[in-house]
């Protein structure tokens, strides 16, 4: 392995692209979004026209053809201005679309994933059921044989785009006893009998990323809608994750870095006892504390990215960075806060946001605890 | 149409701005770099007339091999192929320097329309395009807000003073200065940038460009730059409600020019 912590000049054109669009696009509406709860369908068709919706898939099939590192870059620039947009992008991107291109047959990638990478459709990655989180095999949701098709029987829940979403991918148990190796995934499209919206969560934080329950009653799908082998859905979920957990990670560090950015501005700024309060040591030693938990967690998020980019293995990694990256996000966070004072408190000032969106990161695609199981069961193998 | 379009990199207008050492301009030391505001106006406004009228967009960058990244991202946003003039000598040179050393490269690449910005958000001359049309012995258009091809020549609306325009008919080649806010600029997309990769940048120095580097040995320098002083008055304003609000103003107006 060669070792290197330089980006490319093209990574930095990527880089310095989306955080130009973020900046342009998504800032002005940053606030008003959040507080509407108001997600914003129409971005999509902005971000897809980039490349942003089709990050990690071949142009082939209307994607970018980019890598784990450029994916990385491009969710932290957009988390930077705006976590509910990271989220959304990445749950699109690294969950839905990379499931139907990493398991799907030629027929169903031309079919769902093309219109999914030029982002001309939305798409939502259904694991999580009501009953069912950390423990995901524990679902109840099922899907039986029936007309030359399956019929699918359940609930899910906390589902990014539940309600939007054009394509979904659905996992559900096909045989109880084999437990979590009876579990496959289905595509379910928008508008399918029986598969309803439920209610749309209101939320502490990402609250532009649209968060909802799915119903399916009696929903019936053509059997060319199972994705990847019968029974092979669990372990194919958790292979997704290993990649998606990247992006969380990459969404946390964005979302820390925001808040950094902002608490730096700030300290030079506002001024206390005669002088800016970057002149502090306190505060210095916060806001060196900040940077470097910040380089910590884009190291790791890197090491993972280029990893996965050489086709290794990464859940012990992608683990490790989602885990920290997510933690110190939460803390970087709270202190931009307190650098700020009581403005920081108000909605005038980035922090405060940035504080709810961060908590997301250690809980959505397995929990910092699940993190640290995934982690330390991975010290015993190696 | 054949369209060369000249770009600077300039220090990022949020930079934090340090006097050097000698005190005769800014420390290159900690600045980032960004395309030049206008000039970015200018390459959108050829992207938009090679995608109306077909042709080629050049993109044309005078300076060190950090320059690059300037021709580099104009590739990424669509234009076709890049040109690098890089030579030490051709370094710190005054406006007419550099028109001198532009002038040339587009004489010898060939061109309908040669776009620079109005002016660069450093020095700030607005001279590099007017001189360079000089040199070519070209008809050139300032503060240009249109473009429009017409037969055998263009037609561009130039913003004058005061909220007026005027709209003035040329033969091509000629040399535009572009006005920046007058299009949307476009984001370099993923595909761009990779396509990017594979787009030629022709290097060009100072011999290449057949130049007598010790003719355009600067006319001008800078003696000293420094930071304005700020300076704080308080004045009392005595009289009826009335009067002191007529007086502020006053003040206000022609003292402090606020409106
Ligand atoms: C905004 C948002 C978006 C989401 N998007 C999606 C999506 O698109 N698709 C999807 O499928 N899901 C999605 N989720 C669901 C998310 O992945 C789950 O919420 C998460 O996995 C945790 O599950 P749970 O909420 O049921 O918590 P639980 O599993 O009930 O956990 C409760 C607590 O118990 C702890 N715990 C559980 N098991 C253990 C253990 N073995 N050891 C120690 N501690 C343990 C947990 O760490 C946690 O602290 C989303 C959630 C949110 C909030």
């Amino acid at each position: 392995m060669s070792l290197s912590f330089n980006l490319t000049d093209e990574q930095w054109q990527i880089k310095k692209s989306v955080r130009e669009f973020a900046e342009a696009e998504i800032k002005p509406h940053v606030q008003e979004w959040d507080e509407a709860q108001h997600f914003p369908r129409e971005l999509f068709a902005k971000m897809g026209a980039l490349g942003l919706t089709g990050v990690l898939f071949p142009e082939e099939y209307g994607g970018a053809g980019m890598g784990y590192v450029e994916y990385a870059l491009i969710i932290e620039e957009l988390s930077r201005i705006d976590g509910a947009i990271g989220l959304s992008v990445a749950a699109h991107n690294s969950l839905c679309t990379n499931h139907l291109y990493q398991y799907g047959t030629a027929a169903q990638r031309e079919r769902f994933v093309t219109p999914l990478a030029k982002g001309e459709k939305l798409g939502a990655w259904a694991l999580t059921e009501p009953g069912s989180g950390s423990d995901a095999s524990g679902m109840k949701t099922q899907a039986i044989p029936r007309d030359g098709g399956w019929v699918i029987n359940g609930a899910k829940n906390f589902i990014t785009h539940g309600i939007s979403a054009d394509t979904a991918v659905v996992l559900a148990i096909t045989n109880r006893e084999m437990r979590s190796r009876g579990i496959s995934a289905f595509i379910v499209e928008h508008g399918a009998k029986g598969f309803l919206a439920g209610k749309k969560e209101n939320k502490l934080g990402v609250r532009a990323s649209e968060t909802a329950s799915l119903i399916f009653e009696d929903c019936w799908v053509p059997k060319e809608n199972l994705l990847g082998e019968p029974g092979r859905g669990f372990v194919n979920a958790m292979q997704i994750l290993d990649g998606g957990r990247i992006s969380i990670a990459a969404l946390a560090l964005g979302i820390a870095q925001g808040a950094y950015e902002s608490a730096l501005k700030y300290a030079q700024e506002r001024k206390q006892f005669g002088q800016p309060i970057f002149d502090f040591q306190g505060i210095q030693f916060k806001l060196a504390d900040m940077a470097t938990q910040i380089d910590a967690a884009r190291l790791l998020i890197w090491r993972a990215a280029w990893m996965k980019d050489n086709k290794q293995q990464t859940t012990r990694e992608s683990a490790m960075a989602k885990l920290y990256a997510s933690e110190i996000a939460v803390k970087v966070c709270e202190e931009a806060i307190q650098i700020h004072g009581g403005y920081g408190y108000t909605k005038d000032y980035p922090p405060e946001k940035h504080w709810r969106d961060s908590k997301i990161c250690t809980i959505g695609e397995g929990t910092s605890e699940v993190q640290r199981l995934v982690i330390a069961r991975q010290l015993l193998t190696s | 149409m054949k369209i060369i379009v000249c770009l600077k990199q300039v220090p990022k207008n949020d930079s934090i701005l340090r006097i050097n050492e000698q005190g005769t301009w800014i420390q290159d030391r900690d600045l980032t770099y960004e395309i030049n505001e206008s000039d970015q106006y200018a390459l959108e406004a050829a992207l938009q007339l090679k995608e109306k009228h077909g042709g080629e967009v050049i993109a044309l960058s005078l300076g060190p091999a950090r320059v690059q990244t300037v021709i580099k991202e104009a590739l990424a946003r669509g234009a076709d192929r890049g040109i690098h003039l890089e030579d030490a000598t051709l370094d710190n040179l005054d406006a007419f320097g550099i028109s001198t050393a532009i002038a040339a490269a587009a004489k010898a690449e060939g061109f309908d329309l040669l776009l620079t910005g109005l002016q660069s958000d450093d020095y700030g001359y607005a001279q590099t395009g007017v001189i360079a049309a000089e040199l070519l012995g070209l008809p050139h258009a300032t503060i240009v807000m249109d473009v429009q091809a017409t037969d055998g020549g263009i037609r561009v609306k130039r913003e004058l003073e005061n909220g007026f325009f005027q709209w003035v008919s040329m033969p091509a080649p000629a040399v535009l200065t572009i006005q920046s806010g007058i299009n949307t600029l476009r984001y370099a997309t993923l595909k761009g940038i990779m396509a990017a990769k594979k787009k030629e940048i022709k290097k060009l120095d100072a011999a290449g460009l057949g130049l007598d580097t010790a003719s355009l040995t600067p006319k001008m320098q800078f003696r000293r730059v420094y930071v304005p002083v700020k300076s704080k008055q308080t004045q009392f304003l005595e009289g009826s409600p009335a009067e002191v609000a007529a007086k502020l103003i006053e003040k206000l107006k022609n003292e402090a020019r606020v409106f």
